[in-house]
Order: structure tokens, then C-alpha cells, then sequence
């Protein structure tokens, strides 16, 4: 029970801040550079490993499902299947789990240090909200860079899988074949479906982070739990968040 | 080091503080029990009390960091509580460990405020804080990162920082901590100019008996979260009250040490 309250009250307080953080869009013209630091912090710094793990996900996709459909004969869908899973569902999600782990865990542990280190209580008696000057810039560099890096993921992804399939022995299906059936079966919904689920975790991933990173309270030793708190918070509402989303996006027509 | 400012004066536009039975507690543990005391605008108080009496927390409650428990802390009109008030008064705290932004320069720790705030273009900035950093002999130190600071040059940091806010009331959170006699002489002589030349009200939480003795126009004891006493700074220099006097004066009895007493105590 104590522990429900907890969540909620966590629930809560991360809207709270939210609702903060939505007060000063007006200024985000003015965090300019900060916007553009953000996104080469979460965008630009995280694209070497998005790329390298999209690409064999889709290579593994690719063996697995080669090897599994070669059983029924459907070894020329390899392309559709792992088309769709990547775009629907794991590039959206592992970007988000990366993005959770790489970025998340260095928002909290910026914030959570800037709290222990009474610098967040700097900036509130020099009347600079923190929401405006920490939390602002993050949330809007989030919702610019996710899309990118599951985009570019989603291709790696593909391209992954197409090489996979061409120079693997045991699958040895040309890149043509691959891709007619990839783009056979892809509508430009599924892409939209899977940009919206990630842009979703990535705004709750760094929403979480930052209010974990900013309610950090005590000694050096509560930044490390803050951060393990908000990775493994971030990890369980992608999980939970991608269940109802996916959900809801198959309701919509 | 040089002591001279000429920063525009806040004569008239300073505040005033008044505390009024003002509890806070955390959970169960009681840290400050009603407090009451005023200062008056332009006024130097000193805060003085044992580590542990509840200065830093009393401190948090006039910055507005925190909410008290009851009871009230008030600056001129404004509730110190009440996050709209810093729009109404431009308040400074210079806290015990710096609480510099370790991301930023020195010289940008200095900027933040003014380019936050534009107070005004990118030269009249560079005017301000080149202006502070001389008045704590910080110039050559104003590319460098906190962390390549010593504590002493921190803590002169955040103190030119508030500098540069131009306060209306500057509140200093053991100012002479982790400094050398001369930095804290110094100090002192900085607190008491900066109040006779822009006559802001200031606030400074400290043990060290010769910085509020010899800057301080009023001062209060706080001790267990209890104001013990308050009075003018000359009235302390022999106090009547043998704790107060000897929390002031201590004198080391080899004889007799303080800390078996300490030790029986917590047996």
C-alpha cells in the first residue's frame, strides 16, 4: 500500500512538473543553445550505438526467421517480417531502451548531483526555474532527436536484415527479393505508428529522469539510486506504455 | 585585494526581514522552535549558534528554499515562502559550500544571472562580472572550471556571484568557512562595505564569533532551535549568560577537557 502511494505520488509530481516544465515554451527560443546541446547529447552522441544495434537485430531477425520459415516455404516474407517487427515494434522500443539506459541515466545523474549539490537551490534564489533552464531544453531535444534515431535505427534495422539474407548460406535471398517484400507489405502507417510509439517513450523516459534527477534528496550516494530508480522506472513504462499504445494504435483505423 | 564598489546603489530599495514564531520540523525531529526576530533594512544580523542549532535551516526558510512548519518568515511585505516573491525581491544566497554550477566557467557562473534575467547586452554583462571577479581578486581565475578551484576561491565565487545579482537582501551561509584568517578578514571587510556603499540588508549564518562580533550591527544566539538571545553586537562581547559567553569566548581547559564531558554525556 505504501509502496502504491509511492508510485503515485512519484505519478504525480512528475506532472507537476510537467505542467512547470509546458509554463515557460514561450522561452524555448531563448534556450536556443541549450536545445542544440541537448540534441547533440541525445541525439548525436547515441546514433554510433543505435545503429550498431538496430543493424544486428536486424541481421538476427533475419537468421532467425530464415531459419524458422524455410520450414513453410516462406523464406521470400523474411523481408516483410522483419520489416514490419522493427518498424512496429524493436526499433522503437530498443532505441527507447537505449535512449533509457545512455541518456536517461545521465539526466538523473547531472540533476540528481546539481540537487546534493545545492545547485538547483542556486538557481531557485537567482529566480531561475530549473524547469525552464534543465527540464525544457531535454523534453524538447527528446521529441526532435527520437524520431530521428528510430528512423535511422528502423533502416539499419532493414539493411541489417538484407545482409543477412544475401550472405547467409542457409537463407541466400538477393536484397531485390528482400526489399519488394518488405515494401510489399509496409504502408507509411506502420512508420507513423512506430515514430509515435517512440516519441511517446522518449518523452516519459526523460520526464521520469528528470523528475528522479531533481527529487533526488541526501549525500552523493542517493544520485547512484536515483539513477538505478529512474532506469528501471524508464525500462517498466516503455515495457507497460508499449502494450496500451500499440493497443491504441491498432483501435485507430 | 581591493574593497571599493560602485555598483548602483539600493538605498531605499532594500528589505527588511521578519521572522515570527517560525517552527520547522522534518518528520518527527523538530529543528527550529518558534523563532521570532526582525531585521531592519540595511541592517547587518548575524545568525550565530553551535553546528547543529538550526542556522542553515532558519536560513532555508528566509530564502524561501523551504516551507516552515508554522509560523512565518516574512521579507519587507513579501511571504519568503511564497515563490512570487522572488520576482518582488532580488535576493542572493551565498551558500556554505559555493553551490557553483560545476558545468559552467567561473566567468559564466557570474553571467548566468544577468543573462537569464537580460538585464542587459553581452558587454554591460562582461562589465558586471569582471567588475565582481576584481572586486575578489578572481580575474585570472575566470576560465577556470570550479573544480580547479581551491574551497577558499569557491566560496569567493558565490560571493561575486551575489555581487553581481545586485541583491536587495544578501544572505551568506558561513561565509568564513574553509577560509584563512586573512581571506575571512578580508571577507569581513567586503560584507561591511558592500552594505555601507549599496546599504542591502545582509543576513550571515556563522559560528565564527569575530566575523558577526566585529561586522554585525545586531546578533542572535540560536542554540537546540531556540533563539537564546539577541542583541546588539557590542553586548555580546561580555555576555552575561556563561553559555553564551563561553559559546562565544570558549576556553580550552587542558585540565579539564571538553570532550570527556562530551563522552560522559553520551553515556
Amino acid at each position: 500500500m505504501k509502496q502504491c502511494l509511492a508510485i503515485i505520488g512519484h505519478l504525480g509530481s512528475a506532472l507537476l512538473l510537467l505542467g512547470r516544465s509546458l509554463r515557460f515554451t514561450g522561452t524555448l527560443l531563448r534556450q536556443f543553445p541549450r536545445f542544440v546541446e541537448q540534441c547533440y547529447l541525445i541525439g548525436y552522441t547515441s546514433l554510433p550505438i543505435v545503429t550498431i544495434l538496430l543493424f544486428f537485430i536486424g541481421s538476427v531477425l533475419a537468421l532467425q526467421s530464415g531459419y524458422s520459415m524455410e520450414n513453410f516455404g516462406a523464406k521470400q516474407f523474411i523481408g516483410t517480417l522483419v520489416g514490419l517487427s522493427t518498424v512496429r515494434e524493436l526499433g522503437p522500443v530498443m532505441v527507447a531502451i537505449l535512449i533509457a539506459g545512455r541518456v536517461g541515466s545521465a539526466i538523473t545523474a547531472e540533476l540528481a548531483s546539481m540537487k546534493v549539490y545545492q545547485e538547483i537551490d542556486a538557481l531557485i534564489t537567482m529566480n531561475i526555474p530549473p524547469e525552464r533552464m534543465l527540464v525544457l531544453p531535454r523534453l524538447a531535444a527528446i521529441i526532435v532527436m527520437m524520431p530521428v534515431l528510430t528512423l535511422i535505427g528502423i533502416l539499419c534495422g532493414w539493411f541489417g536484415g538484407a545482409l543477412t539474407c544475401q550472405y547467409t548460406h542457409s537463407i541466400s535471398i538477393d536484397s531485390e527479393v528482400y526489399f519488394t517484400a518488405l515494401k510489399q507489405f509496409m504502408k507509411n502507417r506502420d512508420v507513423a505508428d512506430g515514430l509515435i510509439k517512440a516519441e511517446i517513450f522518449g518523452f516519459v523516459i526523460v520526464l521520469i529522469c528528470c523528475h528522479l534527477g531533481l527529487s533526488t534528496r541526501g549525500g552523493p550516494r542517493e544520485i547512484g539510486a536515483s539513477v538505478t530508480r529512474a532506469v528501471v522506472t524508464s525500462l517498466i513504462f516503455i515495457l507497460v506504455l508499449d502494450f496500451f499504445v500499440t493497443k491504441g494504435l491498432l483501435l485507430v483505423p | 585585494m581591493s574593497a571599493n564598489f560602485t555598483a548602483s546603489p539600493f538605498v531605499g530599495k532594500t528589505f527588511g526581514v521578519t521572522v515570527e514564531h517560525l517552527c520547522k520540523s522534518y518528520g518527527e525531529s523538530a529543528v527550529l522552535h518558534d523563532v521570532s526576530f526582525e531585521v531592519r533594512p540595511g541592517e547587518i544580523y548575524a545568525i550565530m549558534g553551535p553546528s547543529g542549532s538550526g542556522k542553515s535551516v532558519l536560513l532555508k526558510q528566509i530564502a524561501g528554499l523551504e516551507t516552515p512548519t508554522s509560523g512565518s518568515a516574512r521579507i519587507g511585505n513579501f511571504d519568503a515562502a511564497d515563490p512570487a516573491t522572488r520576482n518582488q525581491v532580488r535576493l542572493a544566497l551565498v551558500f556554505q559550500a559555493g553551490a557553483l554550477f560545476n558545468s559552467l566557467s567561473v566567468y559564466d557562473n557570474l553571467a548566468l544571472y544577468p543573462r537569464e534575467h537580460r538585464l542587459c547586452d553581452e558587454a554591460g554583462i562582461r562589465d558586471r562580472v569582471m567588475h565582481a571577479l576584481h572586486i575578489l581578486s578572481l580575474e585570472k581565475s575566470a576560465g577556470k572550471l570550479p573544480a580547479e578551484l581551491s574551497g577558499g576561491m569557491k566560496k569567493r565565487v558565490a560571493i561575486a556571484r551575489a555581487l553581481v545579482m545586485e541583491p536587495q537582501l544578501l544572505l551568506y551561509d558561513e561565509p568564513t568557512s574553509e577560509l584563512d584568517p586573512v581571506m575571512s578578514a578580508t571577507l569581513s571587510e567586503i560584507i561591511a562595505t558592500l552594505r555601507e556603499q549599496t546599504a542591502v540588508t545582509s543576513i550571515v549564518v556563522t559560528h565564527d564569533s569575530n566575523l558577526a562580533l566585529s561586522i554585525a550591527d545586531r546578533i542572535s544566539i540560536l542554540m537546540d532551535g531556540r533563539l537564546r538571545a539577541t542583541g546588539k553586537a557590542a553586548e555580546f562581547k561580555n555576555h552575561s549568560d556563561p553559555v553564551i559567553a563561553n559559546f562565544l569566548n570558549p576556553v580550552i581547559d587542558l585540565q579539564n577537557p571538553r570532550f570527556k564531558q562530551l563522552e560522559q554525556s553520551h553515556e
